[in-house]
């Protein structure tokens, strides 16, 4: 049967042009999808998408949906305009944990497409900002039947709300030389630690886990999460100096000082006059910079571990903010270091729960208490690789400084 | 409630038993690799193995057919596994040099676009708009295909001095991220208020307390219980909108886009950076948003040919100035460029360098 199409005369402008269309995608839907439910809701979507662009307005508002058992998980969509394009007036997204790295078989990909078209859309997107798999599209009853069928599959529902959020990770260790840190592992142990706080919105506001492997931070998470893990190393950075004089034979000794030698952010790097590099590793920021161009002379060391900053987020309400070094270096090799790490994070997020104002972030509660406020209160010790610098302003208060200071011998002597 | 059925909170999946297999196998233990050409990376092993990945640029909202057609590829010429980039980019894995190039031709010839490795101009990362946001000001979908029409050469070339990637956001909580080059939308009128639904539909206090400038306060409007804002300190950022629908801050003439640029995640070379505001009141202009890509591409542009090698578009300003970055993309500086948010004398130049 013939389903009712509405023009689309400034859509259609989105089909023109090399790259990929969505809009023909959608298209296809409209009038391919054996499904006729499809064919409405897609057609309907369409019409709205249309009107949208017409009138330079959004037309859709939030509401209340979710599945037995969880209180987040889905992002409602009503339509304001629903009495004009009825067959989507209904427009849930369900967001969906992705394997950790976002690694997929193609056989799952077509068991996750079957079960969308069987309840959704048939839109779907790979994947949204937080990380979720975005099935984009269905109502409110089908919402629970979808989730139903792909839960007794191995999938589950992301965050969405003042909650634990879906926590991303980057390829690392599955592809990638420069990875210092098993991601998937610590993605996984953290963000699963915490399915309750994930479904069941109670927290002040979002709460994001990142984790990238090496200080290239290819997931932004300095940027973006309230928990970022980047790995790291702290021994000898390795140098493959047959390698060197082979990208020097290459390249040109120009070419490694001005692109290797003088991009060193601490001067690290020195070239000897036998085409070898000596590299000063106490100077060494770990900042990836030489490795990058270099990746087959260069490597991380071998005592590696984790670097984890706490509380970035973008502009709402305060200003951007990227997260504070609170952990300069752990080690993550036993099953206890691991422990350690998902207990340090729960102790983070158990005191942000107690003392963050409501819809403010880990990082906006840092700024407004102070950052030796939140480390006493997550019983973290102060240590110099968490400023740029000391304080410049001499208005505080420090009766405490011999107490302090004896702290930190009695640290330090307890370290070495 | 017989049919209820109790979730199974299972969480983050176990991505191991979706992985290439040689990726299991060598999981942790790479050794190098190397961009044989743009769209192509191989990585390979210390057991030597190798991993030829091909990356590949798509329409990102996926309709069902094309997810299938990717997988008929992926089954074809990739041994069945995919993955997927933070710029959801999708990439196919092979184990030898001589399955690349079918894998490329296929791909091609289904219509995707190879590309977006190392020094490209990478997929643009984006957030949902009209399509299905209940908050933005424009489409990031259509500003995105747009955009990406008019610089598809640059993704699959690699010859950009290094990586960039851009963002587009449809509406200043900026969930499109930091950018070397970011697109998104900037109101510049204060919300209108819809007095008769307020009471009913927000819950006023809370929606105080988002004001980032403190211009909100309840009122009584026409015998009812409403908000009212301060027009004069309104900063027109759109927070009190998601708490409160009835205060409608999106305006089909007023809304605009604003370009930042400067934004970089990583800590190669120099801490991370935020971007920085360079363009503004470019109009928000359907279908297809040409005044907001013709400055993306004279940025690009300028930064093509002024930047050394390496340098990312913040280091490329960084070094030349800001003088010259505005005169070069022939864009206005202009008072609001001059940060007055907290922390701004941060911002400002304490010393004696300026530009000649």
């Amino acid at each position: 049967m013939a389903i009712d199409k509405y023009p689309t005369p400034m859509l259609d402008q989105l089909e023109t042009g090399p790259w990929p269309s969505f809009i023909s995608g959608i298209k296809r839907l409209r009038d391919e999808h054996p499904d006729q439910r499809i064919n409405e809701v897609t057609a309907s979507l369409l019409g709205q998408l249309e009107h949208s662009y017409e009138t330079r307005k959004g037309y859709w508002k939030g509401g209340t949906v979710s599945v037995f058992g969880y209180g987040g998980g889905i992002i409602p969509r009503f339509s304001e305009v629903g009495h004009a394009f009825p067959e989507s007036k209904e427009f849930h997204t369900l967001r969906v944990q992705p394997p950790a790295g976002n690694h997929y078989s193609t056989a799952m990909l077509r068991q996750l497409a079957d079960s969308w078209e069987k309840w959704g859309s048939g839109l779907v997107t790979f994947h949204g900002q937080t990380g979720n798999i975005m099935f984009i599209g269905t109502d409110t009853k089908r919402t629970q039947h979808f989730f139903d069928e792909i839960n007794e599959y191995g999938w589950d529902l992301g965050g969405a709300g003042p909650c634990v959020r879906t926590a991303m990770s980057c390829v690392g260790a599955a592809r990638c030389e420069m990875s210092c840190a098993n991601e998937q592992k610590i993605h996984r142990l953290l963000v699963n630690n915490f399915t309750d706080d994930v479904h069941r919105p109670a927290l002040p506001y979002k709460f994001k886990f990142k984790v990238s492997g090496c200080p290239n931070d290819c997931q932004n998470a300095i940027e973006r999460a309230d928990f970022a893990v980047l790995g790291t190393w702290r021994d000898d950075m390795k140098v493959d100096q047959e390698e060197v004089k082979a990208f020097i034979a290459k390249k040109g000794r120009q070419y490694i000082i001005d692109n290797v030698i003088t991009r060193c952010p601490t001067n690290a790097l020195s070239l000897n006059d036998d085409d070898t590099l000596a590299v000063n590793n106490q100077d060494c920021v770990r900042c990836m910079h030489c490795l990058n161009v270099m990746p087959k002379a260069l490597h991380p060391g071998d005592d590696k571990g984790v670097t984890i900053l706490i509380g970035g987020k973008r502009t709402l309400k305060i200003g951007d903010l990227m997260g504070t070094v609170v952990v300069p270096f752990k080690k993550l090799d036993t099953e206890e270091d691991y422990e350690s790490l998902v207990e340090l994070a729960e102790e983070i997020i158990d005191f942000w729960a107690e003392n963050a104002l409501e819809h403010e972030r880990c990082g906006e509660m840092i700024e407004r208490i102070g950052l030796v406020n939140f480390l006493e209160g997550i019983d973290v010790d102060v240590d110099p690789n968490m400023v740029s610098h000391p304080r410049e302003c001499s208005y505080v208060r420090m009766d405490g400084w011999d107490d302090e200071a004896v702290k930190w011998f009695e640290r330090q002597a307890e370290a070495s | 409630m017989a049919d209820m059925r109790e979730p199974i909170e299972t969480g983050c999946p176990d991505p191991f038993q979706y992985m290439h297999p040689v990726m299991r196998k060598n999981f942790g233990m790479w050794k190098y690799h190397e961009h044989p050409r743009p769209g192509v990376l191989k990585h390979v092993a210390n057991s030597g193995d190798e991993i030829w990945t091909v990356r590949v640029g798509t329409q990102r909202i996926l309709d069902v057919f094309t997810l299938r057609t990717l997988c008929d590829i992926g089954e074809k010429f990739a041994d069945g596994y995919v993955h997927f980039t933070i710029r959801s980019n999708l990439e196919y894995m092979v184990t030898e040099e001589s399955r690349v190039q079918p894998l490329i031709d296929a791909v091609e010839a289904a219509g995707f676009i190879v590309g977006g490795t190392q020094n490209s101009v990478t997929m643009i990362s984006h957030t949902q708009g009209w399509l299905h946001c209940d908050i933005p000001g424009t489409d990031a979908s259509g500003v995105v295909k747009s955009m990406m029409d008019e610089l598809i050469d640059e993704f699959k070339q690699a010859n950009m001095p290094n990586r960039v990637h851009i963002t587009t956001s449809c509406c200043q909580i900026n969930c499109g991220g930091q950018g070397d080059i970011a697109i998104n939308v900037q109101h510049t009128k204060p919300p209108k208020i819809n007095h008769d639904l307020v009471a009913n539909v927000c819950e006023r206090p809370s929606v105080v307390a988002r004001c980032p400038v403190a211009a909100i306060r309840p009122a009584m409007v026409n015998g009812k219980p409403s908000l009212e804002v301060d027009e004069k300190k309104c900063i027109c950022c759109g927070a009190c909108f998601p708490p409160c629908p009835p205060m409608q801050i999106n305006d089909a003439e007023h809304t605009k886009l604003a370009i930042w640029v400067g934004g970089n995640h990583s800590n190669a070379r120099g801490k991370p950076t935020f971007q920085k505001l360079v363009a503004a009141g470019i109009p928000n202009n359907p279908p297809r948003w040409p005044e907001a890509t013709a400055i993306v591409k004279r940025i690009l542009k300028a930064y093509k040919e002024g930047a050394r090698d390496w340098e990312r578009i913040n280091e490329w300003i960084e070094r030349i100035g800001w003088p010259r970055f505005f005169e070069e993309v022939e864009l206005p500086f202009t008072k609001y460029h001059i940060d007055n948010w907290r922390g701004a004398r941060k911002s400002l130049n304490s010393s004696s360098y300026v530009r000649f």
